[in-house]
């Protein structure tokens, strides 16, 4: 056993009503994830149906897992978990954004094809 | 106050000769089960370098049989299909079930407690549970090979797993996927027992590098090992309800298969290597007999390394179609992983300059994996260059480069870190001689065996076929004969070192005067609970004494 062992407190068990209030945001989030999927949101929607999922799992992170009451070294593993997802998502990124940058858009080639087939 | 023997022997404890021996952790309990239910990390590190040594057995009687069929040019001994399943098994069983549990699974679970000063991991039931999905996870992947074996490599690329391979490939995948588990929890068990179990007095920059370097590698294991799972979770759907995500008919894209697979692949490679760089480090500081020199850059370079190896995976793939602005880019970062690295190597030179270097064997391995590691290490720097990588991309030069850092490096390491901890882990000396003989055997076995595959790589040999040009014979030739001298150098400490756990002479405590709590605090073999009493540590971890003495008198 190391000297610095209890530098994070037990805490005493969070009140009922947070985990009420948690869960009823939780299912009014579900409910407006539906509505909004049946909406046509053009490009956006992706990031709003990401967006809300987004907030549902920071809820459940941080009250049900209790990460918003733990201590630093706690928080620090959720960042760093955090991190490399944006590491993999942004890397990833980087080949897909840059892949077809060469490529001539299609309406300047297709003529050009048409013609060579037509002669 | 005296006990009659016949009392003690009432207790169980063991005699030898009428003359009580120690309770040890070997001995104080007989029983099968003692061992398949115990909680002692001391116990399942044994059990995991029981389990990893039969593995390494079967994936080298897979290398041997690839050896033998590359004597000669023509495809003549397997056919091209049971050869693909030959090379499959041969590197799921290395890189999956010997390389990655290798040193943090056998030696770490044994000694890194013992290190620390405490009395077991932070978690003993999740590390029983580990070696059980250690087990699970290999009868899955033999169980696949006796169904009939998978042809895809140990890469599992798409297409070929997705849509064209036979169905082994799930049970396969369904393997690692437990043993994935297996991976995480034991760095999870590593980074909880590293950050709250250390002695009074064992501040961080106290830690053995060995240590650290452990804690590197969990970080790794923990952050990388899911996104495989991941991975081959996705490829099963895709398998099986064809969601498309790889198939680029239904808007997916092979591609993406490559950068999941190398996320935790890459990282996988330092997994293997980052542990025995921590055992170079105790071997070098202890056979010198000399602090180590740079301390904190050491433990410092395998975070870096840990870091580092996260964003370097597209190098694997340049020739695979990304985009050509991508692979400059991570061509770039490659470079950046030899830092950490070349910080290693000239950390461990600058500690024997001028050190009273000790010859024993466990040393002997040590300068063979410096020498290996180094060349595995620059070699990948020809591979990270875009314009050389285009030529060398799938041949023999990367799977010589491969070898070299994850053979050469990290079961030469672990043979390293075997002899040092040998007489630790089971009270007794192995055969010096015959020792000194297997790292001279493994050394120049090896390089006989990879040193020629460079050569063929260059030359354009492309690797997982059975046949090649007749041209290329003598280098394959000498290829195979480096793979019987490199095999005797294995069997023979596989010999030796268990005929020295049961007759060897016994074990002084500290056979070799080192500094750690794992010598000076422990018995050899230790005692259950590792310690009398509770260690305080109250120095720093290599406080050599004698040649700080010897270099003033040199400087004056
Ligand atoms: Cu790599």
């Amino acid at each position: 056993m190391s000297a610095h062992d209890h530098h994070e407190e037990m805490h005493p068990p969070a009140p009922v009503w947070m985990y009420v209030v948690n869960f009823l945001v939780l299912v009014v989030l579900t409910i407006v994830t539906y509505f909004v999927a049946t909406k046509d949101l053009g490009a956006m929607s992706t990031p709003v149906a990401l967006g809300i999922a987004v907030v549902k799992a920071g809820l459940v992170v941080l009250f049900f897992m209790h990460v918003f009451e733990s201590g630093p070294l706690t928080k620090l593993t959720i960042f760093s978990s955090l991190f490399m997802v944006a590491v993999l998502c942004g890397f990833f990124l980087v080949d897909y954004s840059t892949r077809n940058l060469e490529v001539l858009p299609p309406e300047e080639t297709a003529p050009v094809v048409e013609k060579s087939a037509k002669s | 106050m005296s006990t009659t023997v016949s009392e003690l022997k009432a207790k169980g404890v063991p005699f030898v000769n009428n003359e009580p021996s120690k309770v040890t952790y070997l001995n104080h309990e007989n029983t099968v089960a003692s061992w398949l239910l115990t909680l002692d990390h001391k116990r399942i590190g044994v059990m995991y370098l029981i389990s990893m040594t039969f593995m390494f057995l079967l994936g080298g009687i897979f290398a041997g049989i690839i050896r033998a069929e590359l004597i000669t040019p023509k495809g003549d001994m397997l056919s091209s299909d049971f050869y693909n399943k030959t090379f499959t098994a041969h590197g799921v069983i290395m890189v999956f079930f010997v390389l990655i549990p290798a040193v943090p699974a056998s030696l770490g679970n044994f000694i890194m407690p013992l290190m620390l000063g405490a009395k077991d991991v932070a978690f003993p039931r999740l590390n029983l549970m580990s070696w059980y999905l250690y087990v699970i996870g290999a009868v899955f992947t033999l169980l696949a090979m006796l169904l009939g074996g998978v042809d895809t490599g140990w890469t599992f690329y798409t297409p070929l797993s997705s849509t064209y391979s036979n169905g082994n490939v799930m049970v396969v995948a369904a393997g690692l996927f437990i043993l994935g588990f297996s991976s995480i929890l034991t760095g999870l068990n590593f980074i909880v027992t590293i950050h709250r179990m250390r002695a009074p007095g064992l501040t961080w920059f106290r830690l053995p590098l060995f240590v650290w370097a452990l804690y590197a590698t969990s970080i790794i294991q923990l952050l990388g090992t899911p996104v495989i799972a991941i991975t081959l979770s996705l490829l099963g759907l895709e398998r099986v309800l064809g969601v498309g995500i790889f198939d680029p008919r239904l808007g997916g894209d092979p591609i993406l298969f490559q950068h999941l697979f190398w996320f935790y692949s890459h990282p996988a490679v330092y997994i293997m290597i980052l542990p025995p760089l921590g055992v170079a480090s105790e071997l070098v500081t202890t056979f010198s007999r000399k602090p180590i020199f740079g301390y904190q850059m050491i433990a410092g370079s395998s975070l870096a390394i840990a870091i580092f190896s996260f964003i370097v995976w597209a190098h694997h793939m340049f020739t695979s179609g990304i985009s050509p602005y991508a692979a400059m880019f991570f061509s770039l970062l490659t470079f950046s992983v030899a830092i950490p690295s070349g910080i290693k190597v000239f950390t461990w030179l600058g500690t024997m300059w001028r050190g009273s270097i000790v010859n024993d064997s466990p040393m002997w391995f040590a300068y063979g994996f410096i020498g290996l590691f180094t060349i595995g290490g620059l070699t990948g720097l020809f591979l990270s260059t875009l314009g050389t990588d285009i030529h060398l991309h799938d041949t023999y030069f990367v799977v010589a480069h491969f070898h070299y850092v994850m053979v050469g490096g990290a079961i030469v390491g672990l043979m390293g870190g075997l002899h040092f901890w040998w007489p630790k882990m089971f009270g007794r000396m192995y055969n010096e001689p015959l020792a000194k003989l297997s790292a001279f055997f493994v050394f120049a076995g090896f390089n006989l065996t990879f040193f020629p595959q460079f050569l063929l790589g260059y030359l354009g040999m492309p690797r997982r076929y059975h046949e090649y040009p007749a041209e290329m014979q003598v280098m394959n030739v000498f290829s195979t004969a480096g793979a019987l001298v490199l095999g005797l150098g294995y069997i023979m400490p596989m010999i030796y070192l268990t005929y020295a756990a049961f007759w060897g002479p016994k074990a002084s405590k500290n056979p070799w005067g080192a500094t750690t709590l794992d010598w000076t605090a422990t018995d050899s073999p230790p005692t259950p609970h590792n310690f009398e009493g509770q260690p305080v540590v109250t120095e720093e971890p290599y406080h050599y004494k004698s040649t700080e003495n010897k270099e003033h008198a040199l400087a004056h």
